[in-house]
C-alpha cells in the first residue's frame, strides 16, 4: 500500500465528521442548497466533497460500490485504510460513488421494498459543475422552487415516480455538495 | 532495511502490552512526525477458545487505542495498544516506524530488549505463583476391588 493512500483523512475526526454530517443533513433537508465540505484530501479522481461524504457516512457496515474511474487502486486503498467499507457490486451497495455516466444504468441500484423503503442506495454523483442554474426543483424542504444543475432529468423523474421507494443522490463538485432526495420533484425539460 | 512480518508482530505485541509510563520513561523524546490517523480510543471484542473442539467464544470487550504516524523520511508506523492512553499509542506507532529505519538496533537495545526482559520476568513470577497453588489429583487404591 503506498503512503498516499494513508494520508488525507480527517485530522480531528469527531469534530470534522460532526460538522460534515450537519452539512449533509442540511443538504438533504433543503434540496438545491449548495453547501461546502472540507477536512479530507482523498486521492484523485475523488473530489474533496466526495471524500468527506465517504468518511462521514460510510464505515465497515455500509457496502460501497465504486463506479468507473473511481474504481482505481488509489481510491480502493484509501477506502480500505480510512473507512474499511466492503467494496461490492452495484446491486448490493448502500452507497455508490462515480460520475453520472459511470453510474448508468441507475436502475441497477437498490430502491428498497414497500415495507422497508430505507433499504435503498445513496448515490454520490461526481459532477463537473454544480450551481443553481438548471431544472426547477419542488417538494419537501423547498419553499417555492429551487434550481440545480443536474446531469439529466428523466432518471430523477422516474425515481420520484417510485416514491416512497427510490435512491437518494448527493451531487459533489470540488468541495461543494448538494442533496437530491427521492422526494424532490424535478421539472421536465 | 528488511523487516519481516514476524519481527514486526513481535515488537508491536510487546509495545501494545507495555505499561505506558514505562515506555514513556524509556523513550522520553519523540522525533518529528505527522499523524495519518490521530490516536483514537475504541473497544475490541476479545475472543477465546475452549473445549476440545476449540470453538471461539466472546470473552468480553477491552479498550484499545489505535494510531498511525508518518516520520519525516516517509516511514509509516501503526499501533494498537491496550487502554485509552493516547500518548502510549503515539509512542508505540513511532517505535514501530523507527524500527523499520536505521535506528532499529539502537532502539532495540534501549527500549525493546528492556521491555521484553521485564515482561518475561513478570510472566515468570506469575507462572511461579500459579505453580505454587497446583494440586496433583490421583486415585487412592482402597482395596475394595480385590
Amino acid at each position: 500500500m503506498n503512503a498516499d493512500a494513508l494520508a488525507g483523512g480527517f485530522s480531528q475526526a469527531p469534530i470534522q465528521s460532526a460538522r460534515a454530517f450537519r452539512a449533509l443533513l442540511d443538504a438533504v433537508a433543503r434540496p438545491g442548497t449548495i453547501l461546502t465540505l472540507h477536512g479530507a484530501t482523498p486521492p484523485a479522481p475523488l473530489s474533496v466533497a466526495a471524500g468527506v461524504v465517504l468518511l462521514t457516512l460510510t464505515d465497515a457496515t455500509t457496502p460501497l460500490y465504486l463506479a468507473g474511474s473511481a474504481d482505481c487502486t488509489a481510491v480502493r486503498d484509501w477506502v480500505a485504510f480510512h473507512i474499511g467499507a466492503p467494496l461490492v457490486a452495484a446491486a448490493d451497495a448502500d452507497f455508490a460513488l462515480g460520475t453520472w455516466a459511470a453510474l448508468q444504468p441507475v436502475s441497477r441500484f437498490r430502491i428498497g421494498q414497500p415495507d422497508y423503503p430505507d433499504r435503498s442506495a445513496t448515490l454520490i454523483v461526481e459532477t463537473d459543475r454544480l450551481n443553481n442554474h438548471g431544472p426547477a426543483l419542488t417538494g419537501p424542504g423547498i419553499e417555492t422552487a429551487a434550481w440545480l444543475s443536474l446531469p439529466e432529468t428523466a432518471a430523477f423523474r422516474a425515481n420520484r415516480a417510485q416514491f416512497p421507494m427510490g435512491f437518494d443522490c448527493l451531487l459533489t463538485c470540488g468541495d461543494r455538495v448538494a442533496g437530491l432526495p427521492r422526494s424532490t420533484k424535478v421539472e421536465a425539460l | 532495511m528488511i523487516v519481516t512480518t514476524k519481527d514486526r508482530k513481535g515488537w508491536m505485541s510487546l509495545l501494545a502490552k507495555a505499561s505506558p509510563d514505562r515506555l514513556a520513561a524509556l523513550m522520553p523524546n519523540l522525533p518529528n512526525h505527522d499523524f495519518l490517523r490521530s490516536p483514537e480510543a475504541g473497544a475490541v471484542m476479545v475472543q477465546g477458545r475452549v473445549g476440545a473442539t476449540g470453538a471461539p467464544f466472546n470473552l468480553g470487550e477491552m479498550p484499545v487505542t489505535r494510531c498511525s504516524v508518518r516520520l519525516v523520511d516517509g516511514t509509516v508506523g501503526h499501533a494498537w495498544v491496550q487502554g485509552r492512553d493516547r500518548s502510549h499509542a503515539t509512542r508505540a506507532a513511532i517505535v514501530d516506524a523507527l524500527m523499520q529505519t536505521a535506528h532499529a538496533s539502537t532502539l532495540r537495545g534501549a527500549v525493546l530488549d528492556i521491555l521484553q526482559a521485564e515482561a518475561a520476568e513478570k510472566n515468570q513470577i506469575r507462572a511461579e505463583k500459579a505453580a505454587a497453588t497446583k494440586v496433583d489429583f490421583f486415585t487412592l487404591v482402597r482395596g475394595e476391588d480385590k
